[in-house]
Order: structure tokens, then C-alpha cells, then sequence
């Protein structure tokens, strides 16, 4: 059981920065490919995941998160909730300064939430819904007020979800065109420097960061290599040091991580939480038959998948919430590899071998390996079954416009149900024109009422017996047909210390590394 | 012809290469009832390291000598069937531009160039990305690049072939103009048209081979080139998931290209080559 550590009390946790034990060296610079390009760094108007990898080190957020998901302290030493779950009170930390020299205050805190986020930030809107008022009672105290209870609300004041942006710079302006965006100013523990168009974008050491002793290295170069196999050469070459998850093809990590003074690590993906599944059609076609879904779920050798078509990294997935995501529970319906059933199962329905077609995620080999794994699974059950095929652009009408029968897809869930998992199975979130959320068409009134239940409930012991009660029903439903989790494991050099060590991994992992001489 | 063909090394060696290649198509079915796709083993596996499969694994553990030999079926239908389309595309329109010359010869030459202009490549690639990667649009797509020289062989060999005196003799007869384009002129422009096919053919297999390496093929079509494609990425840790397909590739299209010689040694024996009779 792995939700966050709240207590039904007013609680209290005093600013520990975790201190650094001893033998950590000062200098060095790091090289990270970046991959794709991202098309900005200003972190409150682009939150893809390059911008989040490169400017993780600019921006900052009120809390971190370690990789169990639970807060620490960043630009907030400490932080209060009420017993009612309404208020939030966050004392900030002191000394903070931009990178411009100005100071930071509560100012900031209100303006970015408030004002700019607010504009800028769709998810953080839907979290935001739930608050009255964000106010800045003293220059280092912010006190957010909800309407009614929302757990996940801790979660809100994550990098990528809560950078915090400066007011001096943006109040007033129009923030998408504001010229500042191209040198952007953050209180993070790297300031940015200089960003070179299809080469690389170089950080420098923030002199005056609040953290005594951070960052250790003097510069991070972001690299931009195109190609995933020049991006293995040139981690193999010694050109750069750190191959963040995604960067070179699954089945080049085992010859990458062979190499002497390589390490691998599948953590940092811990708030994203990255699950995979196939988007079953709930509308039309056999998908629309429960007990076919769940022949397609005993149908898979999904172990098998994992182990070959993503070189054994990730996890099968139980249901609809992953395993590091706050309130999963694997006491569930758990389907195996097993044929008969799935073939008892499409009997008592009368499969008929009416065709189904797989669409698989354009993004390359492993997806399409993927695809065809499944098939070969399928069709040796008797499921009559072919592979579409289609670019992004493709996926994204075919999706999007419900005209397809399974279709490949992940989605992250930001460490809470109610942020990153509902959406993709209440009836609310079914919106044609959409390639997110619920395509699959699947409507169940009453767990409806659950879902939205089990978000605004004060104590995490009520919110967890709730979610329990929808993964069992929701698991035997069959809405989409799980996968695994994905890891993407992240491949660097061991001298490079201390890289990943909260639930973001190296989007903010620059702050804490350092380089053994 | 036949004696002249049969005296040709090359052309025969290529005649008992490609028989080889049909029939591994053929029998495929019944040496690996599974089909290509069937995962038999661990992945990677290299050939003979496990008994029953030469060939090896690939990179789900499917058996390489199943893939090689449906991926024969795929590469010999696309390449003939993407011939013969070409050919009825490419014969008729060149019959009548050089036969009927003027307004009808010029139209249709300038329509044959607009096609001539644009790379054969590219346009396939653009083809098959309009339409989905089937068989069916692959096959389509390799025709439509593949007519034009055809129009422009089968023009230039009506237009010599229809000033000779038998043609004139068959128009003092009285025939219509139909009946000797068809009857007179057509049959004595086909030798030069076979070899120009089997010449095509090996195009073809390439060109399927090239698309489905480069993603574009028939996603449920076990193919040679998507073979070749999906192994790219692996290449120095496991030689033979590129390679078996490679040389496959090579022999086939060797072969029809060894034939094709040997027909158009076959058919003009006065051009032929020294050093050979």
C-alpha cells in the first residue's frame, strides 16, 4: 500500500533537506541527450517531456516528490493541510532568488497559479477547479483554499505541473509572445545560458542557488542528436554521458548497458507512470462484447511481451491504475496467459471470426513488435485479426474519430487516480475529435459516481477502500485491455552520481548529481 | 530459340535458381503450416544453435526460414502481379502512340514523361502512403512507376515494325487499322517485351522490398524487405536476420535478371554478345 503518508491530522513536516552525506565532488559537466528538440523552455506555456527534461533544471515548483511519491521540500520548506482537507498552507523558503537577481516571494506563487497557469496550464485548470482562492497572507506564506476535499491536490505542486514562473517578468504581458520566453528565468539550480538550433542548449551553474553546496556540476549541455542509433554511438563514443528513457531503441540497452562503467536504472518514472493498453472498441464490432474483451485479456503472453518485445524492462500491468501510482491494488481479477479460457470465452459469446484490426502506436520498431506479438497471440485463440497501419497523423484521426477496433496507447497518471486515471474511464471524458481519455466508449453510470466519489474524499484510508472497490469492478469490465507499465530506463555513465533520486528522475536530476573523478 | 536460350550458362543457372524460389513459395504452407509469424523459440537465436531452426530467431522468437520462405510467396506475387498490371498500362497505350502517331502519339507520350519525370521511388513511396500499405496498394503503386518505359519500348518497336512491307501488304488487303495493330503489328514487338518484363519483375521485388524496408509495407504480409527493415536496428548483434533475407533478395533478382539476359540473347541472336554463340 503505497499512498502518500498523510494523516487524517493537522500535520506539520519541518524542512529537511536531505543532507548530503559526504564525498561529493564540485565541477564537471554533464552532456543529456534531449530528444526531440523541444520547442520551447518556458516550462508554464510547454510541458512535453523535453521541455520538462531541460527545463526541470530552470523552473521549480513548490514540493518534489521522492520516488515513493511523497512531498519534500523545494520552493516551500513546509507545508500544512487542514483536517477538513480544505486548506493548504505553504511556507516558503528563504533566500530564493531568479536568476535576474529579484527576489522571490509568495507574489510569484499566487501570480503563477492564479493568474498564469491558470491561462496556460490545462491539467493544472482541471486540478484548479476545486480552489476558491490561492492567497499570499505574508511574503513567504501561501494559503490555497478548496471548495470541497481533493486528496490528489498534493500531487498539484510538481515541476511539470506547478512551475513556478516570475511575476516581474510576465505581469501584464501577453505570455505566449512575451520575449522573455527565449531566455527563460527560473529560481531552479541552472540558469540558462545558450540554446544553439539543432545542436545542443547549455545551462551554467546557478552561484547563488538557496541550497548550500547545489548544484555540484558547473554546466549541463543538452545534446541534440537526431537519430537513436547516432544517439547510441555517441553515448558509446564518451560524447555524452546520460541516455535519458526513450532516447536509443529497447534492444540496443543491453549491448549499451554491457559497457564497462555503465549503469541502467528503470526508477524516475514513478510520477508519470507511464501505463500501456489497447484502446478496445466498447461501441460496435466483437470489442463490444465484454466476454470477447476478456478473451482478449487471457488471450495475451503478456509476461512473454514484456520480456521480448521490451527486453524484460517494465511491469504487467493488473488494471487500470500502475503499481507506483498512489492507491493501486493488485487484488484484482488477474489475467494470465491462458488459451483455453480465452477460447471457452469466445465460444460462450459465438464468436463468429468476424475480423478485428490492431492499430499500433506509430512509434516505431518496438510498438510495431509489439502489435505483432499480440496478433500472433490472438489469432492462435481463433481471433480473426489483422494490423492496421497508420503515421501519427493517421493514429490520431483513426482514434480520435472512434474507427478502430484496438489501438495501442499509454497514457501518464501524475501519481493520483483522480488526476491520470478516471479520465480515461468515466463517460464525461468521451469526446469525439480527441485522441486522450476515453476513446475506447466505455460508460458505466454508477462507477461514474465512484470515480468522482473517491477524488474529493478527505482521508486517504476512504479514498483507498473506494478505489479498491472500482479496480475490482472496473478489472472484470475489461474497458480496454491492459498492457504493462512502461519503464524507460535511463542509461548513464556510473561516475555520474545521485542522477535519479526522485519520482521525476532526471528532469530535475541534474540539481542533485555529481561527477566521481 | 529455345536451343539458343538452353546453350545460354547464365540464363539457365538463373532458370534453376528461380524454379528454386517458386517452389519454396509454393511448398511453404506445408513446410511451416504455422505460419511466418508463429513465435517458435527465445528470440535471437542464432542459426543452427537450436535443432529445426536453421535459420535462427528473430526478434520475437519467429523462425527465420518460415519468414524467408512465405516472404517468397509475397516477393514473387507482387513482382508479377505489379509486372503484368504495368504491362496493361504500358502495352496498349504505346501500341497506339506508335501506331496511330500525331495528336494520340503526342498526348501520350507527354503523359508517359510526366510520370518519367518524377523518381520511381518517390512516387511509390508517396502512393503507398496515400493509400494504406496493402498488398494490393503496394502492388498497384509498383505498376503505376514501372509502365512508362514499357509505352516507350512498345512505341518505338510498333513504330519500326509498321512501315515494314508485310504491314503495307496487309493494308492493301483491305484490314482495318485495329486488326493490324493487333494481328500484324503487336506479335513481332513481343520478344523484346518479354525480356523487358523479366527485367521488371526483379524491379519489382526490389522495389517491394525497398518500401517495406523503409516501414511501408503490408503490415500482415511477411516480405523479405520487412525482414531486412525490421532487423536493421539489431544488425551487429544478429547478422542472419539481415543477411538470410539479403541473399534471398540477391538470388532472386539475380536470377531474373540472368534470364532475362539469356531470352534477349535468345531472341536477337545477331546482337548478342561476343563470346557467346
Amino acid at each position: 500500500m503505497k499512498y502518500l503518508k498523510l494523516k487524517a491530522t493537522t500535520f506539520l513536516i519541518a524542512a529537511s533537506l536531505a543532507s548530503p552525506l559526504a564525498a561529493q565532488e564540485a565541477g564537471g559537466r554533464l552532456d543529456i541527450v534531449v530528444q526531440p528538440e523541444p520547442p520551447g523552455l518556458m516550462l508554464g506555456l510547454i510541458q512535453n517531456g523535453p521541455t520538462q527534461l531541460v527545463a526541470g533544471d530552470i523552473y521549480e515548483s513548490l514540493l518534489r516528490y521522492d520516488s515513493d511519491l511523497n512531498p519534500m521540500p523545494s520552493l516551500a520548506k513546509s507545508w500544512e493541510i487542514s483536517e477538513d482537507g480544505l486548506t493548504y498552507t505553504f511556507q516558503l523558503t528563504e533566500g530564493v532568488k531568479w536568476h535576474d537577481g529579484e527576489p522571490f516571494t509568495a507574489d510569484d506563487v499566487v501570480f503563477s497559479a492564479d493568474v498564469f497557469l491558470r491561462e496556460t496550464h490545462a491539467r493544472l485548470r482541471a486540478s484548479l477547479a476545486y480552489v476558491e482562492s490561492i492567497t499570499a497572507p505574508d511574503p513567504m506564506t501561501v494559503v490555497f483554499k478548496l471548495k470541497e476535499p481533493f486528496g490528489p491536490f498534493i500531487n498539484a505542486f510538481e515541476n511539470g505541473t506547478m512551475p513556478i514562473v516570475p511575476k516581474h517578468i510576465y505581469e501584464g504581458t501577453d505570455f505566449a509572445n512575451n520575449p522573455a520566453n527565449a531566455t527563460p528565468i527560473g529560481t531552479g539550480p541552472f540558469k540558462f545560458d545558450e540554446w544553439v538550433k539543432g545542436s545542443h542548449i547549455h545551462l551554467v551553474k546557478n552561484e547563488d542557488y538557496y541550497v548550500d553546496g547545489l548544484p555540484y556540476l558547473d554546466e549541463v549541455f543538452y545534446r541534440v542528436i537526431p537519430d537513436a542509433a547516432a544517439r547510441a554511438v555517441a553515448f558509446e563514443t564518451g560524447e555524452v554521458d546520460v541516455l535519458p528513457g526513450g532516447s536509443v531503441e529497447n534492444w540496443d540497452i543491453p549491448r549499451l548497458a554491457e559497457m564497462d562503467g555503465v549503469c541502467v536504472t528503470e526508477k524516475g518514472w514513478e510520477f508519470l507512470a507511464p501505463l500501456s493498453w489497447m484502446w478496445l472498441n466498447n461501441r460496435e464490432g466483437p470489442t463490444a462484447n465484454e466476454k470477447f474483451r476478456q478473451a482478449v485479456m487471457y488471450a495475451m503472453d503478456r509476461e512473454f511481451m514484456k520480456d521480448v518485445v521490451w527486453n524484460g524492462y517494465g511491469k504487467v500491468a493488473t488494471g487500470p491504475i500502475a503499481s507506483s501510482t498512489n492507491f493501486y491494488s493488485d487484488d484484482v481479477t488477474i489475467y494470465d496467459h491462458n488459451p483455453d479460457k480465452a477460447k471457452e470465452l469466445l465460444a460462450e459469446m459465438g464468436y463468429d471470426g468476424e475480423p478485428v484490426s490492431i492499430l499500433p502506436l506509430p512509434y516505431g520498431e518496438t510498438w510495431q513488435r509489439w502489435a505483432e506479438a499480440v496478433r500472433q497471440n490472438l489469432s492462435e485463440v481463433g481471433i480473426n485479426v489483422e494490423i492496421d497501419s497508420a503515421d501519427v497523423a493517421g493514429w490520431n484521426e483513426k482514434t480520435s474519430q472512434w474507427d478502430y477496433d484496438m489501438a495501442f496507447t499509454y497514457l501518464y497518471q501524475y501519481g493520483d487516480p483522480a488526476l491520470g486515471v478516471s479520465r480515461n474511464y468515466t463517460a464525461d471524458r468521451i469526446k469525439k475529435g480527441s485522441p486522450w481519455n476515453n476513446v475506447e466508449g466505455y460508460e458505466n453510470p454508477s462507477l461514474d459516481e465512484k470515480w468522482a466519489a473517491a477524488a474529493t474524499m478527505v482521508t486517504p484510508a476512504e479514498r483507498e477502500a473506494a478505489y479498491l472497490e472500482i479496480q475490482k469492478e472496473i478489472v472484470d469490465d475489461v474497458p480496454v485491455a491492459w498492457m504493462q507499465e512502461l519503464t524507460f530506463p535511463t542509461i548513464y555513465r556510473c561516475n555520474v552520481n545521485d542522477l535519479v533520486t526522485t519520482a521525476i528522475g532526471i528532469n530535475d536530476g541534474p540539481r542533485n548529481a555529481w561527477i566521481e573523478k | 530459340m529455345w536451343k539458343r536460350f538452353r546453350s545460354n550458362m547464365g540464363a539457365m543457372i538463373g532458370v534453376v535458381m528461380l524454379i528454386a524460389v517458386i517452389v519454396i513459395a509454393l511448398i511453404a504452407p506445408l513446410l511451416f503450416p504455422d505460419g511466418p509469424w508463429q513465435m517458435v523459440q527465445r528470440p535471437f537465436l542464432a542459426p543452427f544453435a537450436v535443432d529445426g531452426l536453421p535459420l535462427g530467431t528473430d526478434t520475437l522468437g519467429r523462425n527465420v526460414a518460415a519468414q524467408l520462405a512465405y516472404g517468397a510467396q509475397v516477393s514473387l506475387l507482387v513482382g508479377l502481379v505489379s509486372t503484368l498490371v504495368a504491362l496493361l498500362i504500358g502495352v496498349p497505350l504505346g501500341a497506339l502512340a506508335g501506331f496511330y502517331g500525331g495528336y494520340a502519339d503526342e498526348g501520350a507520350m507527354r503523359f508517359t514523361e510526366f510520370f518519367q519525370t518524377i523518381p520511381n521511388f518517390a512516387l511509390a513511396i508517396v502512393l503507398v502512403a496515400i493509400f494504406e500499405p496493402t498488398l494490393f496498394s503496394i502492388t498497384l503503386a509498383i505498376a503505376i512507376v514501372s509502365w512508362p518505359p514499357v509505352a516507350r519500348l512498345v512505341r518505338a518497336e510498333v513504330m519500326s515494325v509498321r512501315t515494314r512491307e508485310f504491314v503495307d501488304a496487309a493494308r492493301l488487303a483491305g484490314l482495318s487499322k485495329p486488326r493490324i495493330l493487333i494481328q500484324q503489328v503487336l506479335p513481332n514487338t513481343v520478344s523484346p517485351i518479354i525480356v523487358m518484363a523479366s527485367l521488371m519483375v526483379a524491379t519489382a521485388i526490389l522495389l517491394e522490398s525497398s518500401l517495406s524496408f523503409l516501414g511501408l509495407g503490408d503490415p500482415n504480409a511477411m516480405s523479405w524487405g520487412y525482414m531486412i527493415g525490421a532487423a536493421r536496428t539489431v544488425i551487429r548483434t544478429s547478422w542472419w536476420l539481415s543477411f538470410f533475407p539479403g541473399i534471398a533478395i540477391v538470388i532472386t533478382v539475380l536470377a531474373l535478371n540472368l534470364i532475362g539476359e539469356g531470352l534477349n540473347d535468345a531472341f536477337n541472336p545477331h546482337l548478342s554478345r561476343k563470346g557467346k554463340a
